[in-house]
């Protein structure tokens, strides 16, 4: 039998790739149950209104039609969505509205038929009489006074105000040579992932059992969820994400929907379907960002950063998810980023507005964070008159101070954040640029050159951090089978990062077997033991961890067997090309079989031992990881229309070990692509109404290959100490590296017009007319 | 997304379709590639009880040649426009807006006849079209008429066609000789349509002056149209720089621009004059005394 080679840091071509690209790959929407209905949900046109009365009568007696229900027929029968994030106002958040509406898209019916075109018929027969109300959709006015109120049992709409003072802050800012004063937005995102939700769900009439299948990146924490909403027992209920077509974030959540067709199929005693159309997704599942922040930042006139001060408005929707409140905490605790500021200090107030909720979309919270730090260092370059890199390297944390302990108490990992951006200017030749750019500038050409560096919160994380009902371990059971293959089951549950690939690397290299004898199985909760979820890029960092404590425990276990066989103590034994072999001399060895058929056989050689290989752990980080690189792009703007065009984009990153080059690949490609299109392209637009004007993709600018650049991307390697991989996480850096990255090329690039700062996406008309201004000034 | 009840009919010919066409009459929608018919029916903004397709009539999808005129089928996907060599050599202009429209999948579908008819304002085809003087044959019971395309687009997502009418056939005379064209196309982030495209054709005389020049615009108004007074101040003059600039500049006068959060009306229509001043800077570059 050929040899078997090493996987772990070979550039392995995805496992999950064949079925998803020959379409077999079976989604919710792939799994056809007989006799399953279809719901279709009818929804507010009106960001803000009173329901005065619902006829539902012409859409009852419609063709097809099994069951109408409006939130009269909810009322008290089921739960709320549940927010599990601390917040002074939480809002009972209804599965269908009651009494009242408060953005475009809020659920007001939903119509069951036997097809979704009946249903959708019928749905367009009902009748609701709205009395429209006023409404409030720039956070910074909804807590003006007379601004109308989403929720009157509070009276306002403060959500929560989250304080971190400190009042060195105050004292650098009054003894600073100059203190920079300024306000950025995170604009609001639309995830788009390219499935959107859906959910069936299958009520068992005798069993008592309801299965839900659903597009979501957290079945176990959505079975709890459901389970209580519903007031079901929790071994009564089974979810099931099957292929999930990407999730950013959108899908660490508990919807409204998943509720519905869970109730509706217990009601009907049917199975019930419903798949959420484009244009839901972008009104009705959850965006991303929606932050301002106005910031004070006191600096020596040398560009040392003596602290940051900052007050956000956070703009949280109508009602609040699972995470909204929790998401710009992080924010502020990141913000600054990979710097010594011996002081920060800030204020956020969340508010209520007519508008979806905003939650976790990729980077959630950090990505904000990073791009106030490097937006920051921009702006203390610009005004004191200092080269961009020379502030980053006078206020970066030195290499031999980690673990390092933050101003916000944080404490990273590891880093050396010199080798990224000297990695980074070495690639692109930072003095050659900056002479070609002087020169194009003599030309009449506007080039710019733009940095970030960037650290990030990753393997999210000790569960102290989260809320009690989204703990941060992970769990992982490994079974070697009786013909020596290997089943992993995962606690977290991956929708595109690749851990059937990644797991399967890692447990081949384990047991000295080939990657193809590895299945990885994740996302039933009837199969896999209770897990977490894939979200905060923490699947490797964390699952793998617990991934590795399993492996542990059966290799152990496998020694100790051929230990007795092989007449050699069990801590000189390795596994190798499936035989256990002594570590000194791997001729002498038996084969793994014959190992694993000793553990399963009639005779187990140790008595006392149980029979079987099977183990299961959970991993309980004590820390986080900090991922961290620099990016640099160089963009050049025609001065005509306004037009961003990229020269070069370069990406260093440093997410510890690497495990898979081609899905650390992936991620950071994909990672960039949504990060340029959130400084270039990206925007939700309410207008003052409420009404949604990015309501499809004929408006909503998702980025296409074209409108990216070609990217160069390098790594360093900083392991970190906090798992028995060294490895850091990576799917979200990509997202939070290339923002600042683009924007401040793009002000770089316009700094000698005088521009200090436009608001993202910096489409080209904004662009066009700061240079027609300057040039008009 | 999820249209009403309809009824699907293949016309097997032309004739089969006009005699579907009178038999339904307003409950009726000719289908073609379908790219913005069935997501107006998705949204349920268009609702029709019949659709005719087209797509498999034969002569519909020809592109060919005939008494010194190329003739296109208006169920012609976009791609087959591109890549025909036909087009590419003897209608260059085009070949280039097809190659414009959309993505791989969108051209595949997508087709000049459905193009031209729904007249989406930011639509690539009929900047093409117009500068080209195409030729719209419209076919009805018992006859047909040919409209010119100057005369084809009347307003916003309206054209000349009349009720009972089908749209058969585009028809042009060849580029000439040594003319030079180009389609140059600023594409909307989110739709990819044109956010201003121009198409620009023009022939230069024997001293290297402009003899005749013809610029399609879509994207800035309501409708597509020719920009006559670029037309006008580049004829006869010599084609430098300043001569085309100062052409460009008229590029948008006199129309009532389109804004939308991505370009509002004023930047669309300086859009329009850079991007008359390149298709005409491209044009003339290709053109040969």
């Amino acid at each position: 039998m050929a040899v078997v080679p090493k996987f772990v840091g070979e550039r392995i071509k995805r496992r999950e790739d064949p079925r998803l690209i020959s379409g077999t790959a079976t989604y919710v929407d792939d799994v056809r149950l007989p006799g399953t209905l279809s719901a279709v949900v009818l929804r507010s046109p009106y960001a803000h209104a009173r329901i005065n009365s619902i006829n539902v009568d012409a859409a009852r007696s419609a063709p097809g039609v099994v069951a109408v229900l409006t939130g009269a027929d909810l009322k008290d029968k089921v739960g709320g969505i549940p927010c599990v994030a601390p917040a002074e106002h939480i809002p009972f958040h209804p599965l269908l509205a009651q009494g009242k509406v408060r953005f475009v898209g809020e659920s007001v019916a939903v119509v069951v038929a036997s097809d979704a075109y009946k249903a959708q018929d019928a749905a367009d027969l009902i009748e609701v009489d709205y009395d429209s109300l006023d409404a409030v959709s720039d956070p910074e006015k909804a807590l003006e006074d007379g601004a109308p109120i989403l929720h009157e049992e509070f009276g306002t709409n403060l959500v929560t105000r989250a304080l971190v003072p400190n009042p060195a802050v105050d004292e650098a800012i009054a003894k600073a040579d100059k203190v920079i004063k300024f306000r950025i937005v995170n604009q609001r995102l639309a995830p788009v992932p390219m499935e959107p939700r859906g959910a069936l769900a299958d009520w068992h009439q005798a069993l008592g059992h309801l299965t839900v299948w659903t597009s979501t990146q957290i079945p176990h924490l959505l079975r709890s969820a459901l389970a209580a909403v519903l007031g079901l027992p929790e071994n009564r209920v089974r979810v099931i994400a099957p292929e999930v077509g990407g999730g950013f974030g959108a899908k660490l959540n508990f919807y409204r929907e998943e509720a519905l067709v869970g109730y509706l199929s217990r009601m009907l005693g049917k199975p019930v379907k419903w798949i959420e159309r484009r244009r839901e997704n972008l009104a009705t599942t959850t965006h991303g960002r929606g932050q301002i922040t106005y910031l004070e930042v006191p600096v020596k006139n040398d560009g040392t950063v003596l602290g940051i001060k900052a007050k956000f408005i956070c703009d949280m929707g109508a009602y609040l998810q699972l995470l909204t409140p929790a998401i710009p905490g992080f924010s502020g605790l990141m913000m600054t980023g990979c710097y010594k500021i011996p002081a920060m200090s800030f204020e956020q107030v969340m508010v209520f507005t007519n508008k979806m909720a905003t939650d976790a979309y990729r980077g959630a919270g950090r990505p904000e964070a990073a791009y106030i730090a490097e937006r920051t260092m921009d702006m203390v370059a610009g005004e004191l008159g200092l080269d961009p890199v020379e502030v980053r390297r006078r206020n970066f944390i030195p290499k031999d101070a980690f673990p390092y302990t933050t101003c916000a108490g944080l404490v990273y990992d590891s880093g050396d954040y010199n080798a990224a951006l000297n990695k980074a200017l070495e690639i692109v030749d930072y003095p050659k640029m900056r002479a070609e750019q002087a020169e194009a500038l003599k030309h009449g050409r506007y080039i710019g050159i733009g940095i970030a560096s960037y650290v990030e919160i990753c393997g999210i994380g000790p569960s102290a951090m989260l809320p009690p009902k989204v703990p941060g371990w992970e769990s992982a059971t490994v079974r070697m089978e009786p013909d020596s293959r290997v089943t992993v089951l995962t606690g977290i549950s991956p929708h595109g990062q690749g851990q059937e690939t990644t797991f399967a690397q890692m447990a081949a290299d384990a047991f000295g077997i080939d990657i193809d004898d590895v299945t990885v199985v994740h996302g039933d909760t009837a199969i896999v033991q209770y897990g977490v979820g894939t979200f905060g890029s923490r699947g490797l960092s964390v699952g793998g961890a617990a991934l590795m404590m399993s492996v542990g425990k059966v290799q152990d276990k496998l020694k100790k067997i051929a230990s007795t066989m092989m007449e050699a103590p069990p801590d000189q034994l390795t596994f190798t090309n499936r035989t256990v072999a002594l570590k000194s001399d791997a001729s002498k060895s038996i084969p793994l079989q014959a190992v694993v058929d000793a553990a399963y056989g009639w005779k187990m050689p140790i008595p006392g031992m149980e029979p079987g290989l099977d183990a299961t752990s959970v991993f309980e980080p004590t820390g986080c990881t900090f991922p961290f690189g620099t990016h640099i792009s160089v963009v050049e703007i025609d001065p005509d229309t306004g037009v961003v065009k990229f020269l070069s984009y370069v990406a260093v990153d440093d997410c510890g070990n690497i495990i898979s080059p081609l899905l650390v690949a992936g991620q950071v490609h994909g990672g960039i692509a949504q990060g340029i299109a959130q400084a270039l392209y990206e925007e939700v637009v309410y207008d003052e109404n409420g009404q949604l004007i990015t309501a499809t993709l004929m408006d909503y600018a998702a980025p296409r290959a074209q409108m990216l650049p070609r990217y160069e991307l390098a790594h360093t390697v900083t392991p970190s100490p906090l798992n028995p991989m060294g490895v850091k996480g990576v799917g979200e850096a990509g997202t939070i590296g290339s923002t600042p990255c683009v924007v401040n090329a793009v002000m770089d690039a316009l700094k000698p017009l005088g521009v200090r700062h436009i608001d993202m996406p910096l489409r080209p008309e904004k662009l066009w007319r700061a240079i027609k201004d300057a040039k008009k000034a | 997304m999820y249209p009403g009840q309809f009824e699907y009919h293949r016309a097997a010919s032309i004739k089969d379709a006009l005699d579907l066409l009178k038999r339904y009459g307003d409950d009726a929608k000719l289908l073609s590639g379908g790219h913005s018919l069935i997501p107006m029916m998705k949204l349920r903004l268009a609702q029709p009880a019949h659709l005719i397709d087209v797509t498999k009539i034969a002569e519909m999808r020809a592109i060919s040649e005939s008494n010194g005129k190329i003739v296109i089928g208006a169920a012609a996907a976009h791609d087959t426009v591109a890549n025909s060599s036909l087009v590419r050599d003897k209608l260059g202009l085009l070949a280039e807006a097809a190659a414009a429209i959309g993505d791989v999948q969108v051209r595949n579908r997508g087709t000049i006849g459905g193009s031209l008819t729904h007249a989406d304002p930011a639509a690539d085809y009929p900047a093409a079209v117009l500068a080209l003087e195409g030729e719209i044959k419209l076919e009805r019971e018992g006859g047909s008429r040919t409209v010119k395309a100057a005369d084809f687009f009347l307003d916003l997502m309206t054209t000349a066609v009349q009720p009972g009418e089908l749209l058969s056939q585009i028809s042009f005379a060849p580029i000439p000789a040594g003319a030079g064209y180009s389609y140059q196309k600023y594409p909307h982030p989110a739709s990819g349509f044109a956010m201003v495209g121009v198409a620009a054709l023009l022939s230069l005389d024997r001293s290297g002056k402009i003899a005749s020049a013809r610029v399609g615009v879509t994207g800035l108004g309501p409708k597509a149209f020719r920009a006559s007074a670029v037309e006008a101040a580049l004829a006869g003059k010599s084609a430098d720089a300043a001569t085309i600039a100062a052409a460009a500049a008229k590029t948008a006068d006199g129309i009532d621009a389109l804004g939308d959060i991505h370009a509002s009306s004023e930047y669309r229509a300086e859009l329009a004059r850079v991007y008359a001043r390149r298709a005409i800077q491209a044009a003339v570059a290709r053109a040969k005394a």
